[in-house]
């Protein structure tokens, strides 16, 4: 762990994308949450895979495949490290958080949940984590339960806890930081208790890893996923991490190539973990620019970039409650680094259209949390979400061009 | 503020977004449609009075940005007296404006959504309700902004 603090706005020369003017205005990058920027160190890393060593992993004999396969297995340990698992064999690359999610829900869920089991989630999750629990649920004729959440604020009503984590619980899944809200859930207090009832658990990393230091160990989770995208990798790899006395017990998903050991007319046997669950050809690139961004990240800091986001999400959100007009929503105290907020009487598609002509890019929608929405009685809201290279001067513009904006509306 | 934003949010549109016409359900409608933009949750709903062919009255509720709130209520007062054929017609020449930023003369206030084509994820705000129009004259039902534009999101 370095000790020193970075210098955060020198890091901003390692990613070229953000010196440039859009709209006529220095582009401010708050679209975090949707997806990160990539540093060089990872579009090098891709570059130099594809002009020196790009072959098709596993099972090749010749130089190149050697290389490949080396690198993409050398990636996995590097992912393994990066959130503490204690085996290579818990490490399964996916597309992504959601392909993840859907593994667990097709592959462990279909063996392991049945009629009348039910299946414990909050009301603040992503649509990916809602959609294929539901597809479960409707297969099996298990029943979805959700945590409530406390308004505005939104905050788990952990009062409810007891109430909910019944032993008809089999599988408790549940965002890390949410993407609409930046709430931070007590993760491993959470899974702590439902392992007491033994019941399973999985973790939504999606705006987690990357964003604070992860030991899925200390958390205490059966299954947790996240995507290489939002922490400065390429799109098209994610990971799922497994207990492995979980995975074991979980057949295959995906049939094909790479996930057996042998395969008769009538009869097949499976590969050993990790490829049980990787069938066909992956995406070798993905895991090896995610390599370079994970290095990248730890040579920052995970602490130290929680600390940069929380500072400037807190002071955006300062800034946001001292206008007139504006709700916010999400924790007042720690939180994840984003601020989801709404304008008095400007819908957020507009404020997001206007933000980008001045250069601002924010986010506006259901945030794929359209049960949440109707939760928290909005159609939308307007969305800035923030990593390590963006910095309080960006802020203070972002509160400019809001005023802007709400000048234009006559607010 | 650029010209492009007051190209698009023009004093008839924030005009209208603000205080839009026919916002009201109408309790004799004979025609209903709802249009939604699943992506963002863009809500309206179409109330016709037809009387044969013709649109006797016409009003609409829902919730969304300016944009599409304006252009339901600009539809709601320039279809009034028209015919299906009519309303149908204005709809094709509406979409071809909103995407092309190419307005008759014939278009009246309706072209000041013309600016909307430099914005193409607003196109489909804009044309939101006319899609509802266009069922409702048609005999009502529920349309999606969904498989008319590439989808995003």
């Amino acid at each position: 762990m370095p000790s020193l603090l970075p210098d955060w706005f020198a890091l901003r020369a390692d990613f070229p994308i953000l010196d440039q003017q859009v709209h006529g205005h220095p582009l401010v990058y708050f679209d975090n949450a949707a997806t990160s920027q990539k540093p060089r160190a990872v579009v090098d890393a891709l570059v130099r895979y594809y002009e020196r060593d790009n072959a098709n992993v596993h099972r090749g004999i010749h130089e190149l495949s050697n290389r490949s396969t080396n690198a993409f297995e050398a990636a996995r340990e590097r992912t393994r490290k990066f959130i503490n698992a204690r085996s290579i064999e818990e490490i399964i690359y996916t597309r992504g958080t959601t392909e993840g999610i859907n593994l667990i829900a097709n592959a462990w869920g279909g063996k392991f949940i049945k009629a009348g089991d039910v299946i414990l989630l909050t009301e603040m999750e992503h649509h990916s984590n809602i959609v294929p629990w539901q597809m479960l649920a409707e297969r099996t004729g298990a029943k979805l339960r959700y945590i409530p959440i406390t308004g505005d604020e939104g905050l788990l009503d952990l009062d409810k806890l007891d109430s909910l984590l019944t032993p008809e619980v089999k599988l408790f899944a549940m965002v890390h930081i949410s993407n609409a809200l930046g709430t931070l859930n007590p993760v491993t207090d959470l899974c702590a208790r439902a392992r007491k009832l033994g019941i399973t658990t999985l973790v939504d990393g999606a705006q987690s890893a990357g964003h604070l230091p992860v030991d899925v160990q200390a958390i205490g989770c059966d299954f947790y996923a996240f995507s290489g995208h939002k922490i400065c990798g390429p799109t098209g790899i994610g990971t799922l991490y497994g207990r492995k006395e979980v995975l074991e017990q979980t057949p295959p998903w995906h049939g094909g190539g790479e996930m057996i050991a042998t395969v008769d007319y009538f009869k097949s046997t499976w590969n050993t973990l990790p490829h049980k669950f990787e069938a066909g050809t992956p995406d070798i690139s993905g895991p090896i620019g995610l390599h370079a961004a994970l290095d990248y990240l730890d040579a920052i800091g995970r602490e130290n970039i929680f600390r940069h986001d929380l500072e400037l999400a807190t002071y955006a959100y300062q800034r946001l409650s001292e206008l007139k007009g504006v709700r916010l929503f999400g924790p007042k105290g720690e939180r994840g680094g984003l601020v989801s907020f709404l304008l008095d009487d400007v819908h957020a598609h507009d404020v997001v259209t206007i933000a980008d002509r001045y250069g601002v890019a924010l986010r506006g929608g259901h945030h794929c949390t359209q049960p949440l929405m109707k939760k928290l009685g909005v159609p939308s809201t307007a969305r800035a979400s923030f990593y390590f290279y963006n910095t309080r001067a960006e802020v203070d513009r972002f509160i400019e061009v809001v005023r802007e904006i709400q000048k234009f509306f006559g607010v | 503020m650029s010209d492009d934003l007051n190209d698009l949010y023009q004093e008839v549109i924030l005009e209208h977004a603000k205080s839009p016409r026919n916002f009201k359900v109408l309790p004799d409608a004979n025609r209903v449609a709802h249009g939604t933009n699943p992506l963002c949750g863009d809500n309206y709903t179409v109330y016709l009075v037809m009387d044969g062919d013709v649109v006797k009255d016409a009003s609409f509720q829902g919730s969304g940005c300016a944009i599409s709130k304006a252009s339901a209520s600009l539809l709601t007062s320039t279809i009034k007296g028209k015919t299906r054929a009519e309303v149908e017609a204005l709809f094709g020449k509406v979409h071809d404006m909103v995407t092309t930023g190419h307005a008759d003369d014939a278009m009246g206030k309706l072209a000041a959504f013309a600016g909307v084509h430099k914005f193409p994820a607003r196109v489909k705000c804009a044309i939101l309700s006319w899609h509802a129009a266009k069922a409702a004259v048609a005999g009502g039902g529920t349309v999606s902004t969904e498989g008319d534009e590439p989808k995003a999101g």
